[in-house]
């Protein structure tokens, strides 16, 4: 990194009613680098960007976002950030355009931001249109487009596809990669796999506490696990007799298929293999997925909290 | 060009915006717009302080000449009509007690015999008090009325004006409104309730509908500042505000006929800082409140005790010590001695400089507080 972070903070804290929903989470995100936030519902992503872009006051910690200190210079990265809200919060009863146009004003860019944006994102055709009566994935447009119309250096989506299609969600990270191609810092949490394997890094974040991070491979490899599959008529019968075996901490059926993963390679092994002998299953070695990684990391912090 | 603190363009953005959503909301606007005019008509014609033909049942037994003579004079007051005229005892105390009859008049069967001997008659009035304003006026009438009346039946007339000459004689003067129409009351006063009504209600759901819907995290994601914002917020509702003034000016002169004494500029001077300090208000009670409900709530608490304490609906003089200083810390009761003090007395600018500068200090005030509360924050 010869560029300074965009992102900079360390051990911030945020309590509500005494209970700490941001504990101790440090962050750096480089510039130009497309940031994935993760972690399980409730986990404290939301609260975590909101401190970020100067919409809560941290209790503890304190950090950089472009160079501007959270605690004090939150109008300075109000200008330079572009955020978007997880739930949609822009006027359901403006159009498009009123919308950009509100929004263009508040930036005191010129109207003339408004058409380029429109055009931008290909939404001059439905410019007139209430924006109450878009679709999940042209809301999700809107208010991609509402929030970098100022040309902000560093964006932070929070949970951006929510209740978009596929295809839609597929044509929202194509965007986001072009923007980061041209030096565009994103911060974007999500608990879409596929969309996190679309960061160059990832955080994960689970009851307020930062528990991996690192490029997609890291967390995988840090997280140390073994998976099996197993595979053939008697998978269901397999599942039960494989409960509670030594070394078997996750089992997901998968179709046909079953995955079973622990962190005690040796010992999930002998398990998976006394089972599909007893039952007359296929067993075969297979790559530990992030999807599994990130079930065992839930199930460990839950553990640590209780 | 001073961009940090406050912008034109900024603020242009967002009464644009306000005034978008306004006109798209059309019940809303409707509702502004229309129930000025409804509550005018409505309260302006069916308020009534001085009450009058209430119905009342005759008790008389024996129907002679100084019965019919009494009777004839209470109807002229205007304030009786004998709906009952041949009522027993019995029937009258029921019709009472229904609530049928506001009066019972019992003339007893010996009264002709009294007044021929120049004993003492006596006739018995009962009146239900239990709303005191309907019993005031008919019953202060009631003793010279039917002395009088007496006096003429049995053609002592001359003497008794002769006694009443050498008498010492009041003058009473009821100024500002010499015919006592409650309407001259009402109606100025009617402006300032439903300014109030509409005024605060709007504004006070402005905010908490931003957090409601889920745009306040956007709006504070953005650079506006809280002046901006305040004013945003509080700019269109004054421009309703100015249209309800027209509205209920113009049907108060073309259709109750309200006198119009004092200059028409002090008049819009003294609504202009009243609505501003009533929108204010609103968006005060806006930062305060989480949701619309509470807001709604809140407005309600507020509307209540200055409807009751500013002297619209009672006499202000007549509450107690510690009620009137309640009552100052309403707008609205300001407001009532200012426009009544205009339109009624014809004051000018120094006989209402004591309203005009309450009503200033509330808008200070209440900007003042709003700002200090308005969070920049989600926390």
């Amino acid at each position: 990194m010869t560029e300074a972070a965009a992102i900079e903070v360390h051990d911030l804290v945020k309590r509500f009613g005494g209970r700490a929903v941001v504990d101790h989470v440090s962050l750096t995100v480089a510039t130009g680098e497309i940031a994935g936030f993760l972690g399980p519902n409730g986990s404290g992503k939301t609260t975590t960007i909101r401190l970020m872009c100067g919409l809560l006051t941290p209790d503890e910690g304190a950090g950089r976002v472009l160079g501007h200190d959270i605690r004090t210079e939150g109008n300075a990265i109000k200008r330079e950030v572009g955020y978007m809200t997880q739930r949609f919060s822009f006027y359901e009863d403006l159009t498009i355009a009123e919308n950009l146009a509100f929004v263009a004003g508040l930036y005191r860019l010129p109207q003339s931001a408004v058409a380029d944006t429109l055009a931008d994102l290909g939404l001059t055709s439905r410019k007139g249109q209430l924006a109450g009566s878009l679709s999940g994935g042209w809301k999700q447009r809107l208010a991609l487009a509402a929030c970098i119309m100022h040309k902000p250096r560093l964006l932070m989506l929070d949970e951006p596809t929510a209740g978009v299609d596929p295809k839609a969600r597929r044509d929202f990270w194509d965007e986001i990669h072009l923007r980061a191609a041209e030096g565009l810092t994103v911060l974007v949490s999500t608990h879409y796999m596929d969309e996190a394997e679309r960061c160059h890094r990832i955080n994960y974040i689970s009851y307020g506490r930062l528990v991996a991070q690192g490029t997609v491979a890291e967390v995988v490899r840090d997280a140390g696990l073994t998976t099996v599959v197993l595979e053939g008529k008697g998978v269901s019968r397999a599942a039960e007799s494989l409960r509670g075996q030594p070394g078997v901490e996750q089992i997901a059926p998968f179709g046909n298929t079953l995955h079973v993963v622990g962190k005690d390679g040796a010992a999930l092994r002998a398990s998976a293999r006394k089972v599909a002998d007893d039952t007359g299953v296929r067993l075969s070695e297979a790559e530990t997925s992030l999807e599994d990684v990130f079930i065992q990391l839930m199930g460990e912090a839950k553990d640590n909290m209780e | 060009m001073m961009g940090r603190f406050f912008s034109l363009g900024r603020l242009l953005a967002l009464l644009k915006k306000e005034v978008i959503q306004m006109r798209r909301d059309r019940i809303t606007f409707a509702m502004m717009l229309g129930i000025p005019l409804i509550q005018l008509m409505l309260f302006g014609f069916a308020i009534n302080s001085d009450p009058k033909g209430l119905p009342a049942a005759l008790v008389a037994p024996t129907e002679d000449r100084f019965t019919r003579a009494i009777v004839s004079a209470l109807e002229l007051t205007g304030y009786y009509r004998f709906d009952y005229p041949h009522a027993s005892a019995a029937e009258a105390e029921a019709l009472i007690t229904r609530g049928e009859v506001s009066f019972v008049v019992t003339i007893p069967s010996d009264f002709g015999r009294r007044v021929m001997r120049g004993d003492k008659p006596q006739i018995l009035i009962e009146a239900d008090a239990t709303d005191p304003s309907v019993a005031s006026g008919a019953i202060s009438t009631l003793g010279t009325v039917a002395a009088e009346a007496l006096l003429r039946e049995t053609g002592a007339e001359a003497q008794a004006v002769e006694a009443a000459a050498a008498q010492m004689q009041v003058v009473v003067h009821r100024r500002y409104n010499p015919e006592g129409i409650t309407q001259y009351n009402i109606v100025p006063g009617l402006l300032g309730v439903i300014l109030q009504m509409t005024m605060v209600m709007m504004t006070a759901m402005a905010l908490t509908r931003e957090v409601e819907r889920g745009t306040m995290e956007n709006l504070l994601s953005m650079p506006a500042t809280p002046v901006e914002i305040m004013l945003g917020k509080v700019l269109p509702y004054l421009g309703v505000g100015a249209v309800q003034v027209a509205v209920v000016l113009t049907a108060s002169k073309l259709i109750f006929s309200v006198p119009f004494m004092g200059a028409m500029w002090l008049l819009l001077l003294g609504v202009f800082i009243f609505v501003s300090s009533l929108v204010i208000l609103g968006y005060l009670i806006s930062t305060a409140s989480r949701t619309q409900m509470q807001a709604m709530q809140l407005t309600f608490f507020f509307f209540l005790p200055s409807l009751l304490l500013s002297g619209f609906m009672f006499p202000y003089r007549g509450m107690p010590g510690w009620a009137q200083a309640l009552g100052e810390i309403f707008p609205l009761t300001h407001f009532l001695r200012l426009i009544r003090a205009v339109m009624l007395k014809g004051a000018d600018y120094a006989g209402v400089a004591q309203p005009m500068a309450a009503l200033t200090l509330f808008v200070i005030l209440y900007a003042v507080l709003a700002l200090l509360r308005f969070r920049r924050t989600l926390d």
